[in-house]
């Protein structure tokens, strides 16, 4: 391995990552739920509208 | 936990690492805050509630309102890792969860616990409905404010009353299939209430020095081995009894009813084996009774399995008709 000697500091940031990583999957979750359920609660009421 | 113990872990001072030092908490710390396996059972229990509602429910609304009792359950449970951060500390079952270990501070846990709390209840009601919305903040409270801070420290009764919120998740999925209360979920509840005191009460037993020494009045240690081994027989009695409502009132078919009775005879037969028989040794008397807790975990899986089974398959309703 010559990667850089591992020290507190990387420590932390690779668990800093490793957090934000996961947030940023679960906003994005949280996003397509939403836009999802838009979907599924209007159903057809939109395409089936009569303008 | 004393007020000057609360605020220093509040405050995060509890925990090994300085309050300024940087976290070294990852995704998994978090994960692990959310008691994966005891959610998993929960979640079964969810989808056979939404399952057995006469209310076809959307996929996608299914998978979200089972996604908020996930949420909601491992808030819980993160909350209580938070509250009782300082017994788990002692505990040799909880020594490895992330707050004793130094992973997670206890502030860091508590403002997890409270957002995903939070983000669980208002997702349910947004995008499911309100009721159902209503019974999760009901189960988390219950479970956060009833059990872990009022019942755990005070009352070998902790586990009796704090089941009812473990037996939530049937009510709380068949409410999020039909915006609505009816008898069914309510006897799944009740099955899993009488399920939780003879489940806990064989791990109290094989853990009984461990309660002891973090001042923890369970049932054993209060009371003792005898009066520990004759309320879990008599709530397995009761359990079992509960467990032959579902085909009484009809909404359950053969498969669970068959389920039941195997499940029911050989669950009977450990019990009494840990409780009347004599074991030779204290390693022996340890195994009977992991033998019984592990066996409730798979008795409750199997007659939830069933159940949901059978509503996927539309069979129930044999059973229901030949009972009428």
């Amino acid at each position: 391995m010559t990667g850089q000697p591992r020290t507190p500091e990387s420590d932390a940031a690779r668990s800093l990552k490793s957090r934000n990583r996961a947030l940023a999957f679960v906003l994005v979750g949280f996003v397509v739920l939403f836009f999802v359920m838009t979907l599924v609660r209007l159903g057809g009421n939109v395409a089936e509208r009569s303008f | 936990m004393n007020p000057g113990t609360l605020s220093a872990i509040i405050s995060g001072a509890a925990t090994t690492a300085p309050a300024h030092a940087p976290s070294l908490a990852t995704a998994s710390d978090f994960f692990a805050l959310l008691k994966p396996r005891v959610m998993s059972l929960v979640v079964f229990t969810g989808i056979a509630g939404i399952m057995l509602a006469p209310v076809p429910m959307h996929p996608v609304a299914a998978l979200t309102a089972l996604f908020c009792i996930a949420a909601g359950a491992g808030a819980s449970g993160a909350l209580n890792m938070w509250f009782d951060a300082d017994i788990d500390a002692i505990m040799a079952r909880t020594q490895s969860r992330p707050i004793p270990r130094g992973r997670i501070t206890p502030s860091e846990a508590l403002g997890f616990g409270v957002a995903l709390s939070l983000a669980s209840i208002a997702t349910m009601g947004v995008l499911v409905n309100w009721l159902a919305a209503g019974l999760l903040a009901f189960t988390i409270a219950f479970y956060v404010f009833v059990y872990t801070m009022g019942l755990k420290r005070r009352t070998p009764q902790n586990i009796v009353i704090g089941g009812l919120a473990g037996a939530m998740p049937p009510a709380i999925g068949w409410a999020a299939a039909t915006g609505s209360l009816a008898v069914e979920p309510l006897v799944l509840v009740a099955l899993i209430f009488m399920w939780t005191p003879p489940h806990f009460w064989a791990l109290a037993l094989y853990r009984a020095d461990d309660y002891a020494r973090a001042g923890v009045p369970m049932l054993p240690v209060v009371a003792g081995e005898r009066a520990t081994k004759n309320q879990i027989i008599l709530y397995t009695l009761v359990f079992l009894v509960v467990s032959a409502l579902p085909v009484l009132a009809g909404f359950a078919g053969l498969i669970y009813a068959a389920t039941a009775l195997a499940f029911g005879a050989v669950f009977l037969g450990l019990v009494l084996q840990l409780c009347v028989m004599t074991a030779a040794t204290r390693a022996l008397a340890s195994r009977r009774a992991m033998r019984v807790f592990g066996f409730s975990i798979l008795h409750l899986f199997a007659l939830f399995a069933s159940l949901i089974a059978e509503a996927a398959f539309g069979v129930s309703a044999l059973m229901g008709s030949l009972v009428a």
